[in-house]
Parts: structure tokens; C-alpha cells; sequence
């Protein structure tokens, strides 16, 4: 029993120490050693951001009150999306050296990549409270609830890396048609305007995209002032539950093909 | 207690142009009825099995299924028919040099395959001095690994490999690397390793060094077992079938 024990916990800390191998150099390898790498991923979004609220606030933020926030949640979240979806996209491929050389749990690629995004889209969070505070928005404790949109679009975005890591191996591309398809989805996830204009019929319909779902749960918590409804809720871990376990079937499924496509 | 036990293991590869074929190339090879996927069989029918300590040596010439056995019993790959048991601790090399990164330093690398092969953070702490002293490293530390010479990425290699005491070592080509003095330093370090008990497979074109180390022979011939069995008699016969060709 004890035996046991101690193997599990043996079993563990190996895949721990090989994690943070993998994270240390996935961090070393984004940011190039430099402390100014880190400061360039922050200011992407916000020169993003700089150049939307100048261009469309004439637009739509005449009508929409803190036009900046609601533009900031929603690039925050597609930014988080984009950036960690991208580097899933590469996991295996990347290391693919590696992959076809040493039997290793493959996931461990994709969820070290998703670490730096995560550290990432942490810091740009901070930056998007202070706007928040600037704004003249009081801080409310209804206000930490965010963490669990925040959640729900982590797991989706690690099960939509281990979709198209696998596709991308199998098809090289994907990363174009990937490329194709986060414009559209950037279009269709209501970053910059609102969907007032639009019939009951047609906002049922931007539901069904996970993006929207998870903007606008952060943007009803920290600009409308209410936590969404139960129906909310359960559309968050719907999506992300549901990608994440198409992801994992694929991986399983896939497991010792992938290397034949590499 | 047999470490390594194979039964009719068949291995085959899916092969094709993969390397450059998108989601259209598919699309317009499925509407054309043409497909450039093909089954190709690297090993037919392979079975052995070795015990604790022994050293396999496997000899072939170039594209006899070699690799693809190695990496068969490595785990990479999965046997297509028949079956296998492996137990053990596998540390395995395969290609050196492949799958360190060129980015990182020395250090960094020494630890991350170190995490690749399994070990805990503690052991490699404790490791990591002799690990460089034995690849003869010790200036280059806190290079980069790209500013390394071929010789010595390889000599980290089988440094890390070996001085983290697997119970079953498979070594792919790799004990003809390094300079004269390393090559005979790594020999005696893997005598060593196979005194302590650990399993060995070793893939050489030497055989000179598979009849001074291996304890079994397996020749392998365009992915057919041709024998399996004592070190000298089957080397005997794969010299005279070099020498026919």
C-alpha cells in the first residue's frame, strides 16, 4: 500500500519536474530572455485597443456608456483566445523532434504552451482593472466572479489547442484557414459594437459562439453590474467541456499516429 | 525475469507526401479516387526475447527496420500485429542530438532531457555535475546548445542517457560518437551499466563492437528476422553476407 503510495507521488513529481521544464523553456523561448519581450505582448493588445476606441467610439460609443471597457473585454478575451489558441496550434509540430524520439504524454506541449498565455492575459487583466478604476467604475466583490468565465474560456481554449494542434498535423493548412477563421470570429463576437440593433432572433443567435458567451458574461459583471443567470452559466462549461473532450478523444485516438504525419 | 519479450511483432508505417499536404490536397485527392497514403511494413514478424543484464546487439544494413524496432520498444510507436512486454524503466536514445533545444544553454537542456527521461528534479540536481564532467562539458555550461560542436551535442547526449541508470537502455547508433578517447570512455560506461544490471539494446554498424559487447545477436534483413541468438555465430554469418554483397 505504502509502495504504492510513494510510486504515485514518484509518478507525479516527474511529471511535474518535466512540466516546468517544458513551461521554463516555452517562457524563454516567447519572451527571448528579455524583460522588454514581456512588455511587447502587453502593448499589442493595448495599441489594438488604442487604435479601436480612437476609430469607433465616432461610431458606436456614442451610445454605449464606458465604450472603452466594453471594447477593452471584448479584445481581452479574443486576444487571451487568439494568442493561446495559436500556440496550441503549434504544440506538437514544434516539437515534433521530440515527439517522434521520446514517448511522452503529448498534452504536456500543448498545456506548457497554455501557460504563457495565461501569465499573459493575466498581466493584460491587471492593466484592464486600472482602465476599469480610471473609468470611474467602483470596484465591486460581484467583481471577482470574473474568475470563472476566465476558467471556463481556459479550458475551452486548451480543448480548441488540442483540436488544432491535431489538425495541424494532419493538414499543414490549417494554419492559414486558422487565420481566416479568427478574423471572422473577431467580426462576429461583437468586440467593437453592440447588438441592440439587432432582432431577439438574431442575439439568440450570437450565442452560439463560446467567444460572445464568455465577453459578455465579463462585460454584464463589470460594466452592467449584474452576474449573469444560471442559463449563462451553464453555456460557459457547456463549450468548454464539450471542446475540451472532442480534444481529448482526438488526442487519444490519434496518439501514436500523429508521428507518422510529422 | 525477461525484460524484453516480442511475439510476431509486426510495425508498419503510413507513408506519403505529409509534409506539405493541406486540408485541399486531401480534398482533391479524395474527389480524384487517388490516394498517396501507402501502408509500408518497416518490420514483419520479429520475436525474441532478452533477459535481465543481457546486451542485444542488432545488425541489418540500412533500412532493415532497426529504428523502427528501437522505436517500437521505446514506446513510440505501438506493434501493428503481434505483441510485446517491456518492463523497466526505458531511457532511450534515438538520433542524438535531435530534440534539444537550440535556444536554451547547455544546463537548461541537460535538465529538460533529463525531465524527458523521467527523472525527478532532486536526482537531477544530484546528477547534473557528473553528467557534465562525464561529456567533458564543464566550460560549456552556460553556452548555448547551438554553439556546440556535433561531437560534443552528442557526447551530453550519452552522458545523460547513461549516467541516470535506466533499467533498459536503448541505444540507436550512437556509441560511434565523439573522438576515440569518449568512444572508449562510453564503452566502459556501458559495461558498467550492463554490469549493474541494466537491459541493453544496441544498434551498430560496428561489428567489431557488437562482438565485444553484445551477449545476443538479432539480424534483421529488410525488416525480416533473419536470426536471433549467440553473439559470435550470428556475426560470423551477417560478415559472410556483407562480404557476398
Amino acid at each position: 500500500m505504502f509502495d504504492l503510495v510513494k510510486k504515485c507521488g514518484e509518478s507525479i513529481s516527474k511529471k511535474r519536474f518535466l512540466f516546468e521544464e517544458l513551461v521554463k523553456r516555452d517562457f524563454k523561448k516567447k519572451y527571448k530572455r528579455t524583460v522588454l519581450g514581456m512588455l511587447w505582448s502587453l502593448i499589442s493588445p493595448l495599441m489594438q485597443l488604442a487604435v479601436m476606441a480612437v476609430v469607433f467610439t465616432q461610431f458606436f460609443g456614442r451610445n454605449t456608456p464606458h465604450y472603452v471597457i466594453y471594447l477593452f473585454a471584448g479584445n481581452l478575451t479574443y486576444s487571451f483566445f487568439k494568442d493561446s489558441t495559436y500556440g496550441g496550434m503549434n504544440a506538437l509540430m514544434q516539437n515534433a523532434g521530440i515527439i517522434t524520439k521520446i514517448n511522452l504524454p503529448k498534452y504536456m506541449f500543448l498545456l506548457s504552451k497554455n501557460v504563457a498565455s495565461v501569465i499573459n492575459f493575466g498581466l493584460t487583466l491587471v492593466i484592464f482593472f486600472l482602465f476599469v478604476a480610471v473609468d470611474g467604475i467602483a470596484f465591486h466583490f460581484r467583481f471577482l466572479m470574473i474568475i470563472y468565465p476566465i476558467v471556463c474560456l481556459i479550458v475551452f481554449n486548451i480543448g480548441c489547442g488540442f483540436i488544432l494542434s491535431a489538425l495541424f498535423v494532419i493538414f499543414k493548412d490549417v494554419q492559414y484557414l486558422y487565420d481566416i477563421f479568427t478574423l471572422m470570429l473577431m467580426y462576429l463576437s461583437a468586440i467593437f459594437y453592440t447588438t441592440d440593433g439587432y432582432s431577439e432572433n438574431v442575439k439568440r443567435l450570437f450565442y452560439l459562439n463560446p467567444l460572445y458567451v464568455y465577453i459578455t458574461y465579463i462585460r454584464h459583471l463589470i460594466i452592467d453590474g449584474y452576474i449573469p443567470g444560471v442559463a449563462t452559466h451553464a453555456l460557459c462549461l457547456f463549450y468548454a467541456v464539450a471542446v475540451l473532450a472532442i480534444g481529448a478523444l482526438i488526442y487519444k485516438k490519434y496518439n501514436y499516429k500523429f508521428m507518422y504525419y510529422m | 525475469m525477461k525484460k524484453i519479450e516480442l511475439n510476431n511483432v509486426s510495425v508498419s508505417y503510413i507513408v506519403g507526401d505529409f509534409s506539405n499536404r493541406g486540408l485541399k490536397d486531401v480534398i482533391i485527392q479524395k474527389i480524384k479516387g487517388q490516394s498517396t497514403e501507402k501502408k509500408f511494413v518497416a518490420v514483419k514478424n520479429v520475436s525474441f526475447s532478452i533477459e535481465e543484464g543481457d546486451l542485444l546487439g542488432i545488425v541489418g544494413t540500412n533500412g532493415a527496420g532497426k529504428s523502427t524496432l528501437c522505436k517500437v520498444i521505446s514506446g513510440i510507436m505501438r506493434p501493428t500485429e503481434g505483441t510485446m512486454a517491456v518492463r523497466g524503466s526505458i531511457a532511450s536514445l534515438l538520433e542524438l542530438g535531435t530534440g534539444f533545444d537550440p535556444d536554451l544553454t547547455v544546463k537548461e537542456n541537460t535538465f529538460l532531457r533529463g525531465a524527458m527521461l523521467g527523472y525527478t528534479r532532486e536526482f537531477m540536481n544530484n546528477t547534473y555535475k557528473s553528467i557534465i564532467d562525464f561529456a567533458e562539458l564543464q566550460e560549456f555550461e552556460d553556452r548555448k546548445f547551438s554553439h556546440l560542436s556535433s561531437g560534443m551535442k552528442s557526447r551530453l547526449a550519452f552522458s545523460i542517457a547513461c549516467l541516470v541508470k535506466p533499467e533498459i537502455l536503448i541505444l540507436d547508433e550512437v556509441l560511434s560518437v565523439g573522438d576515440g578517447a569518449f568512444r572508449q570512455k562510453s564503452e566502459q560506461k556501458m559495461l558498467e551499466i550492463i554490469k549493474g544490471g541494466a537491459t541493453t539494446l544496441l544498434v551498430s554498424h560496428s561489428l567489431d563492437q557488437i562482438r565485444r559487447m553484445a551477449t545476443k545477436v538479432l539480424w534483421l534483413d529488410k525488416g525480416q528476422q533473419i536470426a536471433f541468438g549467440e553473439t559470435q555465430e550470428i556475426c560470423d554469418r551477417y560478415a559472410e553476407f556483407l562480404d557476398k554483397k
